[in-house]
């Protein structure tokens, strides 16, 4: 028999329903799709005719894990074709903000997710048997996470608090000051994760491409900032479609995007790559200890660049809150005018964008949106590609095993563009 | 007494329902120790086969694989519990249901013969029986933590059906629709998040769908008192449940060119100007 098939039937432990199918034919990868088959759920046609007003509560709805990048990436697209300028107080807020849900999103794909493969664990529930306060330490910084967003919207999925202009309600001195005692309390939990991770027994692989991320004159970006890549692209978000080219392919209910004819990569490690500048003195510091040479181009070291992330956010989040003030009004009056509106922020996964036409009332003509796993989805596959040429020697089990870790470490959110990656494996 | 055996399945969605169990930080253990989660794919690798206890389902019905994937669960399943706006209500993507479903896969897709998607998006209730529903978007945890305390218990689920209003008085929040003449939805919509958006000092935008007997009309006629107009109050009706009985009617109601319902309060000459 020279022909093997080896049907996994789900990935699991990603956001969202997709397969791996892939054919290796005399050593050859002689096909490779990765499938997203979430249902399509078409929330670009919903904005059509909705007010400016209703936009966040909408797009929070896209993706359960990361409501917040949808709605800064909305807002700050619609405030800009309205040519709405808002406060340093709300900035301040708004970053605040998306600390959290770094923190929240980050800290669960580390150990919720991703770090069960590299301790061999089918759970972070059964890996807490073994290694309970590791799992505890994670599910304590993703409760921080929880609590900042909760302040600003009553629950971390799908949050209450945003407007277009800023938010409803700003967080009260009280909350603010118990909020501060509680995350800088877990500052040593925070830089022990970085270490942790550091330390995990990663493949060693190396898959140079273009890194895409947004980059800020003066602090790690989050909401703001130019679009750059690794080699040599500097734009600013109303380029983005310029460079970024979506297609359909017909194995997928996402699209894919290339760069310049080529796939790239969005997500931590790239933003990490690509802003080694822009890292708080501690967190670089702790960076230097992991013996790691950034940048790094091995996909596996994303784990360390989220718990970085998560490192980063904390302290971001504890000096917001040291300079506090409660404004007076947490938003800025908006007068929607007709125009178009373009803007990028970094998602926990990569970089968002989102475009919006608008008529003189403000509503919605029309949207589009660009998430991070369409971006990556043409990398994933490249990915896959090069991971079964290196491990063709591998038997199916470990091959299947390394594929899934491999696709897990991107942390597509299938949903956004779904649940079962099903993998099946053809060698002929 | 034995572990219930529990599992959480995934339809089309956003996933916000079963992040609900995931956000549950440490008690996610504590819930581990006392039920066997035996299937939960964005938990864990380890699959269990049925049948199973409890499933939880998450998500609506959008594709025709999901009607069938549905009805294996109803039959693996002791008991089927619907959980959040989407396995509910349908969802905010039954929006579609409104439109032209080919109009759709078009302006989204250059090539939309590779979709395999129905025309309509449902709750699970149009296709199976279910046992219970949890309603919200997302589900709330603390009712989400009494439903498996109940089960665990082994009584039938309760979830309360009053309106959000309720809460708010419990709470002290001001309120929004008197105080500050936002459109709130809170008089029709259900009960469940903890009044988070009045608390939030803003309106109601009805993610719990609706209450039980909630008055639709007058709360409509309450709206077009605050000057919206019959089209805005047709979308807040037709919003994240647009797809459940009452807040479709009433959007079809609001939609209806002749409607000549007057303002309440009822506007006196010179009055409100
Ligand atoms: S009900 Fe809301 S939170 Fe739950 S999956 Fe649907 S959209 Fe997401
Ligand atoms: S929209 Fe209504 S039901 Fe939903 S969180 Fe806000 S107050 Fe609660």
């Amino acid at each position: 028999m020279n022909t093997r098939r080896i049907e996994v039937p789900v990935l699991t432990r990603v956001e969202g329903e997709g397969a791996l199918y892939a054919r290796i034919e005399k050593k050859q990868v002689t096909d490779l799709r990765l499938r997203i088959f979430e249902p399509p759920r078409f929330f670009e046609k919903f904005l059509q005719g909705r007010s400016w007003k209703e936009v966040p509560d909408i797009v929070a709805r896209i993706c359960g894990i990361c409501p917040v990048a949808y709605q800064m990436s909305a807002t700050h697209a619609i405030e800009n074709a309205f040519k709405a300028t808002i406060t340093p107080e709300i900035r301040a807020l708004r970053r605040l903000y998306y600390c959290g849900e770094w923190m929240e999103s980050h800290s669960l794909h580390i150990h919720l997710l991703a770090a069960p493969d590299f301790l061999g664990y089918p759970s972070a529930m059964a890996m807490a048997k073994d290694h309970p306060e590791v799992v505890k330490r994670g599910m304590h910084l993703q409760g921080l996470g929880n609590r900042i967003l909760k302040i600003f919207g009553g629950r971390p999925v799908n949050p209450v608090g945003v407007r277009v202009g800023g938010f409803y309600r700003a967080p009260s001195r009280q909350e603010a000051r118990e909020l501060l005692e509680l995350l800088q309390s877990a500052l040593p939990s925070a830089e022990a994760l970085v270490r942790w991770t550091a330390n995990l027994k990663l493949p060693e692989v190396n898959r140079p491409a273009p890194f895409v991320s947004l980059r800020h004159p003066n602090e790690y970006p989050m909401n703001e900032g130019r679009l750059v890549s690794s080699q040599g692209l500097n734009i600013g978000a109303a380029e983005f479609e310029h460079h970024m080219i979506e297609y359909q392919v017909p194995h997928s209910t996402a699209l894919h995007a290339h760069l310049q004819g080529q796939p790239y990569w969005v997500g931590p490690l790239a933003r990490l790559n690509n802003n080694l500048d822009r890292l708080p003195p501690e967190t670089a510091t702790l960076l230097q200890e992991t013996g790691i040479s950034w940048p790094s181009t091995n996909p596996y070291h994303s784990i360390i660049a989220r718990a970085l992330e998560v490192h980063l956010a904390l302290l971001e989040a504890v000096h917001l809150l040291k300079h506090y003030h409660r404004p007076r009004q947490a938003y800025v009056a908006i007068e929607p005018r007709a125009g178009i509106g373009m803007a990028a922020t970094e998602a926990p996964r990569g970089t968002l964008w989102h475009r919006y036409e608008l008529d003189a009332e403000g509503f919605v003509r029309q949207a589009r949106i660009v998430p991070p796993t369409s971006q990556n989805q043409a990398q994933m596959e490249a990915d896959m590609r090069a991971s079964i040429l290196e491990s063709l020697d591998f038997d199916d089990e470990a091959l299947r095993l390394r594929l899934e870790s491999g696709i897990r470490n991107y942390d597509p959110c299938i949903s956004c563009s779904t649940h079962f990656l099903r993998l099946e494996i053809e060698r002929a | 007494m034995s572990k219930l055996r529990i599992a959480v399945h995934k339809f089309a969605s956003c996933d916000g329902c079963q992040l609900q169990f995931l956000n549950l930080e440490q008690e996610l253990l504590t819930l581990a120790e006392r039920v066997d989660i035996a299937h939960f794919i964005e938990a864990s690798s380890d699959l269990g086969e049925g049948p199973y206890d409890v499933s939880f389902v998450e998500g609506s019905v959008s594709t025709p694989e999901e009607i069938k994937r549905i009805r294996q669960i109803r039959q693996q399943s002791r008991q089927v519990i619907a959980i959040g706006a989407c396995a509910t209500g349908g969802g905010i993507q039954a929006l579609r249901n409104w439109g032209q479903h080919e109009a759709f896969l078009k302006a989204v897709y250059a090539s939309p013969e590779y979709i395999d998607s129905l025309e309509h998006s449902t709750p699970f209730s149009d296709h199976i029986r279910l046992d219970a529903e949890l309603w919200g978007c997302p589900p709330d945890q603390g009712q989400l933590k009494r439903m498996l305390a109940d089960l665990m218990a082994g009584v039938t689920p309760f979830v309360p059906g009053e309106s959000v209003c309720l809460q708010c008085k419990r709470q002290g929040n001001v309120c929004v629709l008197v105080a500050k003449g936002e459109p709130c939805l809170g008089p029709v919509t259900r009960t469940g998040c903890g009044a988070l958006c009045p608390y939030q000092e803003r309106d109601c935008y009805g993610c719990f769908g609706p209450q039980a007997g909630g008055n639709t009309t007058a709360l409509g006629r309450r709206f077009l008192g605050l000057g919206l107009s019959p089209e805005a109050i047709k979308h807040r009706y037709r919003f994240i449940y647009n797809w459940a009985p009452a807040f479709r009617e009433a959007s079809q109601e609001w939609e209806s060119k002749d409607i000549t319902y007057t303002p309440l309060p009822s506007k006196k000459e010179g009055e409100w100007s």
